[in-house]
C-alpha cells in the first residue's frame, strides 16, 4: 500500500531525510522509531504530501502522489504530531467538515461522523466547542478526523503524545485492531508501544533508516540478547570454572556467591547459540544433581537496541 | 468547485462565530456613513450623489481589508490546521479560493449595512442609480483587493498583527499613490510617475467608478490584482513547504 523509494528532504544545507525506503502492505503496522529530530516527521509529512520531496518517489496504494496528489491524499487519514484543529468549532462541527472534504455527504457523511465518534470515544463531547476540550479529548478529536472515511493508510504521527495511560491504551488497541485491515505507520519513542502494537518495526537516526524488522527481530540484536542468567542453590566449589568451560559459552558477567549460592550471566558464542547455551547449562545441572533455581535467557530489549543504534557519533 | 464550497462554508462560519466581524461591519458602517455627513459635507453639498459618500472607501478600506483578512493563513499556520487542510484531496488553490470568497461575504456585508444611506439620498432628490451601482461595485473591487493583497501577506505569517501592520502599510502606497495632492506634487516633474501612482492606485480606480465612469480598465486592474495576490499566496503556502 505505501511504498517509498529513495525518499531525501534537505532544509537549506540540512539533510533532514536520507534516501528512505520502505514499504508497507495492508495488515502490517509500522512503528517509525527515533531520536527527536531524526526526521520521523519529515518523512510522515512527505509521505502524506503535505511536504514536497527533495528528491524520491511515493506511491500510495498504487498511485504517485506527486503526479496525483488528490487521489493519492484521498487514500491516507493522516494523524499530524501536534494534533492541530479548528479551536472554534465543535467536536462534530469539525469532523463533518472533514468528511465532507473526504467526499461524504448525506446520510453517509451522518454515518461516518457517528462512527469516527463512537470509535474515538468522543459521544460525551461531541456538541462542545473544540477549545474548551482536555489535551487527550483534542488528540482524540484529531484521530477521528484521521479515520473518518475509513482510509486504506493510516499515517499517525506520536498517536499517544500526551495521553494519559488509560488513553493510551485505547489508542493502541485501536491501531492494533485497525492494523489487521490497513497499512500503518505510527512514529513514537515510546518502545513498549512498538512491542505492543507493531508488526514491524523501524529505526531511523539522522534521517537514515539504521534497523528494520520485527520488534523480536530488532531486540535479538541488543548486546545483552541471548546472554543467559543461572543460579545454583548448592553450587559446588569448581562449578565456576565448569560455566566457563561450556561448549557454547563465551564469557561469564556478573558472577555472585552467597554462601551455597551461585548467580551468573553466561553470554553465548554467537546469538544463535543461546538456546544450545541453556540446554547446556541445564543438562550441566542434571548430571550433577545441581538445584538450578533460575534459568532465563535474554530476549532483549528494545530500548537497549535503540541506545546502541542511535547513540553513537552524538555530540 | 465542491471543495471551494466547503472550505468557503467553514469559513464563513468561523467569521460569523467571531465578535470581530460584526464589530468590523459595525466599524465600517458608522465610519463610512459618519465621515459622509461630518467631514464629506453630505448635506451642505446639495447633490443628490454618493460621490462624497465612496471618497472615504479607500481610506477605510486601507484598515477594514487587512483586518478581515490578516487571519486567512495566519491563523490556519499558528493553529498548525494547515498541515490538516493541505493533507485533505483538495487542492490548495480551492482552499485559497473559498477562503477569500468568504472574507469578500463579510465585505458584502459591511456594504450592504451601509444601504440606508442609498435611501437618504434617493429621498433628498433625484440622483443616478449608475453612478451608485458602478460606485458600489467599484467600492466592493477595492475592498476585495485589499483583503486579496492581506490574504498573501498572511499566507507569510503565523502572527495576525504583523500581518495586519504590514497589509495596512501596503494598502495605504496604494491608496496613497493616485491621492490628487501626491499625482499634483508628482505631475509637474515625474508626469509618467504620476500615471503609474493614478494606475495602481485604489483611490483613483474607486473615485472613477464613483463617478459612473465604467471604463473597462478600473474592474480589469483591480480583478487582475485580486488574481495576482490570490496566486501569489499559493506561491507563498507552496514555497513555505519546500
Amino acid at each position: 500500500m505505501i511504498d517509498i523509494a529513495n525518499l531525501t528532504k534537505h532544509f537549506g544545507p540540512k539533510v533532514a531525510v536520507d534516501n528512505l525506503s520502505l514499504s508497507v502492505q495492508k495488515g502490517q503496522v509500522l512503528g517509525f522509531l527515533g531520536p527527536n529530530g531524526a526526521g520521523k516527521s519529515t518523512a510522515m509529512r512527505m509521505i502524506t504530501g503535505y511536504l514536497p520531496p527533495t528528491s524520491g518517489s511515493i506511491v500510495i496504494g498504487g498511485i504517485d502522489m506527486l503526479e496525483d496528489p488528490n487521489a493519492a491524499k484521498a487514500l491516507i487519514g493522516y494523524l499530524p504530531e501536534s494534533a492541530p484543529l479548528y479551536q472554534d468549532m465543535t467536536v462534530e462541527g469539525f469532523l463533518s467538515f472533514a468528511a465532507e472534504l473526504r467526499g461524504l455527504d448525506g446520510q453517509r457523511r451522518r454515518d461516518a461522523v457517528g462512527n469516527a465518534l463512537a470509535t474515538c470515544f468522543l459521544e460525551g463531547v461531541r456538541r462542545q466547542s473544540i477549545d474548551t476540550l482536555s489535551k487527550g479529548y483534542r488528540h482524540r478529536t484529531c484521530l477521528a478526523q484521521a479515520i473518518i472515511h475509513d482510509p486504506e493508510v493510516l499515517i499517525l504521527d506520536e498517536p499517544t503524545d500526551g495521553l494519559d495511560p488509560n488513553q493510551k491504551d485505547v489508542v493502541r488497541n485501536l491501531i492494533r485492531h485497525m492494523g489487521k485491515t490497513k497499512a500503518i505507520i505510527f512514529s513514537t519513542h515510546i518502545l513498549e508501544e512498538v512491542e505492543a502494537c507493531c508488526t514491524r518495526a523501524v529505526i531511523i537516526d539522522r534521517g537514515k533508516v539504521v534497523a528494520d524488522g520485527t520488534p523480536d527481530h530488532l531486540k535479538r540484536h541488543a548486546a545483552r540478547a541471548g546472554s543467559v542468567t543461572v543460579r545454583f542453590q548448592n553450587a559446588p566449589g569448581g562449578l565456576r570454572q565448569d560455566l566457563e568451560k561450556l561448549k557454547y559459552g563465551a564469557r561469564l558477567e556478573a558472577v555472585e556467591t552467597a554462601g551455597s549460592t551461585l548467580s551468573a550471566v553466561v553470554y553465548p558464542k554467537t546469538k544463535a547459540d543461546a538456546s544450545n547455551l541453556s540446554a547446556e547449562i541445564y543438562e550441566l545441572a542434571r548430571s550433577r544433581n545441581l538445584a538450578l533455581s533460575e534459568l532465563h535467557e535474554e530476549p532483549g530489549r528494545l530500548d537497549e537496541m535503540f541506545r546502541e543504534l542511535t547513540s553513537q557519533n552524538k555530540v | 468547485m465542491r471543495n471551494i464550497f466547503i472550505i468557503f462554508k467553514r469559513e464563513l462560519k468561523s467569521y460569523f462565530n467571531n465578535p470581530l466581524a460584526y464589530v468590523l461591519i459595525i466599524i465600517f458602517s458608522l465610519l463610512s456613513m459618519g465621515l459622509t455627513f461630518v467631514i464629506g459635507d453630505f448635506l451642505k453639498m446639495n447633490d443628490a450623489s454618493l460621490t462624497s459618500f465612496f471618497f472615504f472607501h479607500p481610506w477605510i478600506y486601507m484598515i477594514f481589508g487587512p483586518a478581515i483578512g490578516m487571519r486567512l493563513w495566519s491563523e490556519e499556520h499558528r493553529m498548525g490546521t494547515t498541515e490538516l487542510l493541505l493533507t485533505m484531496p483538495i487542492s490548495a488553490w480551492q482552499a485559497i479560493v473559498g477562503k477569500f470568497l468568504a472574507a469578500c461575504v463579510v465585505l458584502a456585508a459591511a456594504l450592504l449595512s451601509t444601504i440606508s444611506i442609498v435611501f437618504t439620498v434617493y429621498y433628498l432628490g433625484k440622483p443616478d442609480g449608475q453612478m451608485i451601482v458602478s460606485g458600489y461595485i467599484g467600492s466592493f473591487l477595492v475592498g476585495a483587493s485589499s483583503i486579496a493583497i492581506t490574504c498573501a501577506i498572511s499566507a507569510f505569517t503565523r502572527n495576525q498583527i504583523s500581518c495586519l501592520l504590514v497589509a495596512v502599510a501596503v494598502c495605504f502606497v496604494l491608496v496613497l499613490a493616485g491621492f490628487p495632492r501626491v499625482t499634483e506634487f508628482l505631475r509637474p516633474n515625474f508626469p509618467a510617475l504620476a500615471d503609474i501612482g493614478n494606475s495602481v492606485s485604489f483611490w483613483w480606480h474607486q473615485s472613477e467608478m464613483a463617478r459612473g465612469i465604467i471604463r473597462l480598465q478600473s474592474p480589469v486592474y483591480l480583478l487582475s490584482l485580486i488574481g495576482f495576490s490570490l496566486y501569489l499566496t499559493g506561491v507563498i503556502i507552496r514555497g513555505k513547504r519546500s
